[in-house]
């Protein structure tokens, strides 16, 4: 089975995010860079099907020059090549430009799935595997917590308000990601010294600018929090707090 | 003149209560532009929820009703959003950013060459254009956008309060024409989760517990005080990784988004990405023993002592008033 998993570079979750000052892009200089954590569920159940049914594992990615880190990440947990779509300044990138540029590289491939997390934990736009399925005209099931393929039968599920779905299609499709799939291994010293010498195919892509009208802000401050005091004297006074001024009780 | 098309979300037959919220933005964006608000409901015998939309000053309402949508498939439900969109020609399609709607919206979106603006806390229409505001990284910096183009668009649940104004609704059939092609994804099974607490994302209370409570079997007080206050329950990673709870529990970047009225935050003690999930509900308390944990710098009210004596206090306190 020929996989494809997308994978972003985002930055750390517990980065704090300054916006630059252009307003349009954030201030990466002080931040540390992860795989989306979402992405790291599709690697897994990536390695997971090529170890159950063998095949091979291409990465690919969009981002700039140093997405690559990311990609060498997932090739140290076990993936075969990858390719970078590099694009400076990409992060905020129409999910739908995105989604295009993917596709034509895909065009050209021969696959059997493309995993994806279920969203990038920077943009948090949710979409795009779901519109490169759409692009290619393939089937999607987004943010799946189960996997199990049979033959060209696929089915997962999904967790959704008040309950779990379980969802079918065939292959070849798109799935995304949620957190609950797998617990994905962490790279060992072998994977890692393998992973310098598997190939990473660079593409340059054209600049695109975004398509989208935008200007970041920061969130409203909040007042600072009073301690309204120590143990449990102080819950009759939280209490007629949350009531008389609060009002939300 | 713009038209406000929004895709109302059912389960057996009974709207879901975003449905009430879509309903009350989509009146609100067509009274300001002189435009209209219609609904879509896609399920089997649905017509009951068309009706309902009436409650929230909605006249008219399209149905897509057959018994081959008893559950939901992505590209039959995605097939029919798009065969109205043709039909009716809206500037804004608004869909809930729940499972469903985060599931559907891009699909829909993705059929018309087009992108999703998701979860997004703020719609307006300014002059030709649509204004929206959607937080990124989960809420650290927030994102204001103008759209010309036809503007999909998910809603974060809770965002705006619902806004009842009874009218009498114009519901109308609509047939998509499905073919085999239209139910290639397609749910099999439902299994109810039989909660008997509100969902996470919807919830107006959320009782949250993190590292503090220090095992699974501890969460029976964080549950009570929920139940106490009809809440919601919520989880920090810490817990969530350390297997305390389901990962469906989880508030922060690789959770849920979530924005309650009231968010009781126990034993968790406000890593950036913690915060990040929940920092725009409108109160937020805090209980923990360490003074300088981060969680008081963000919570409207603060008590430093120990959870396990504080949390039951509470939950007597709170059973005397109510």
């Amino acid at each position: 089975m020929n996989i494809i998993v997308l994978v972003k570079q985002v930055p750390d979750t517990e980065a704090k995010i300054r916006i630059a000052d252009d307003g349009n892009q954030i201030d990466e200089a002080s931040i540390s860079f992860i795989v989306n954590p979402y992405d790291e569920y599709a690697i897994e159940a990536a390695l997971q099907l090529k170890e159950a049914h063998g095949g091979e594992i291409t990465l690919v990615s969009l981002g700039p020059g140093g997405a690559i880190a990311a990609l060498r990440t997932g090739l140290a947990m076990g993936a075969d090549k990858a390719v970078l779509l590099k694009a400076e300044n990409s992060r905020f990138m129409d999910s739908q430009a995105v989604a295009s540029q993917i596709g034509k590289v895909l065009e050209d491939r021969q696959f059997d799935l493309v995993l994806c997390g279920k969203k990038a934990v920077d943009t948090d736009a949710q979409q795009t595997g779901t519109l490169l399925a759409m692009n290619l005209g393939l089937p999607v099931i987004s943010s799946i917590v189960e996997l199990n393929i049979d033959g060209n039968q696929i089915t997962t599920k999904r967790e959704v308000e008040g309950g779990t779905e379980a969802v079918s299609c065939q292959l070849p499709a798109v799935l995304t990601c949620e957190k609950g799939l797998n617990e994905p291994r962490y790279p060992n010293l072998r994977g890692i010294m393998m992973a310098k010498k598997k190939p990473i195919d660079e593409v340059v892509i054209d600049a695109v600018d975004s398509v989208i009208d935008f200007k970041f802000e920061n969130p409203p401050q909040k007042a600072e929090g009073r301690i309204v005091g120590e143990g449990v004297d102080a819950v009759p006074k939280l209490a007629r707090l949350l009531r008389e001024e609060a009002k939300v009780i | 003149m713009a038209t406000i098309l929004f895709f109302a979300e059912q389960r057996d037959g009974e709207l879901r209560k975003t449905a009430g919220e879509l309903a009350t933005v989509a009146n609100k964006l067509a009274a300001k532009s002189g435009g209209q608000a219609l609904g879509l409901v896609v399920g089997s015998n649905v017509g009951k929820c068309a009706e309902e939309l009436g409650e929230f000053g909605i006249t008219k309402v399209h149905i897509v009703d057959s018994d081959k949508l008893k559950y939901y498939s992505t590209t039959a439900y995605a097939h029919s959003v798009n065969k109205l969109i043709e039909q009716v020609n809206p500037d804004v399609v608004l869909f809930s950013a729940s499972a469903t709607g985060r599931d559907l919206a891009p699909s829909v979106a993705g059929l018309a060459n087009s992108s999703v603006f998701t979860d997004s806390t703020i719609v307006d229409i300014e002059g030709e254009s649509i204004a929206i505001q959607r937080p990124v990284f989960a809420g650290k910096i927030l994102m204001n956008i103008k759209s010309t183009a036809t503007a999909y668009i998910s809603l974060r649940p809770n965002s705006y309060p619902i806004e009842e104004n009874p009218v009498s609704v114009a519901v109308e059939n609509f047939d998509p024409g499905f073919d085999d092609n239209s139910f290639i994804v397609q749910v099999t099974e439902f299994e109810s989760s039989a909660a008997t607490r509100p969902e996470l994302t919807e919830a107006d209370i959320i009782v949250s517990g993190g590292r503090g409570m220090g095992g699974p079997e501890k969460y029976d007080i964080i549950e009570h005080l929920a139940d106490t206050l009809s809440a919601a329950v919520g989880a920090s990673r810490a817990a969530v990784d350390a297997g305390w709870r389901p990962h469906s529990d989880q508030v922060g970047q690789t959770g849920k988004t979530v924005a309650p009225t009231l968010y009781i935050a126990c034993g968790i003690s406000g890593a950036i990405q913690h915060l990040a999930g929940m920092s725009s509900s409108k109160v937020i308390v805090a209980i923990n023993k360490d003074p300088e944990a981060p969680i008081f710098k963000a919570a409207t009210y603060g008590i430093v002592g120990d959870l396990f004596d504080v949390v039951p206090a509470l939950e007597a306190e709170l059973t005397k008033i109510l």
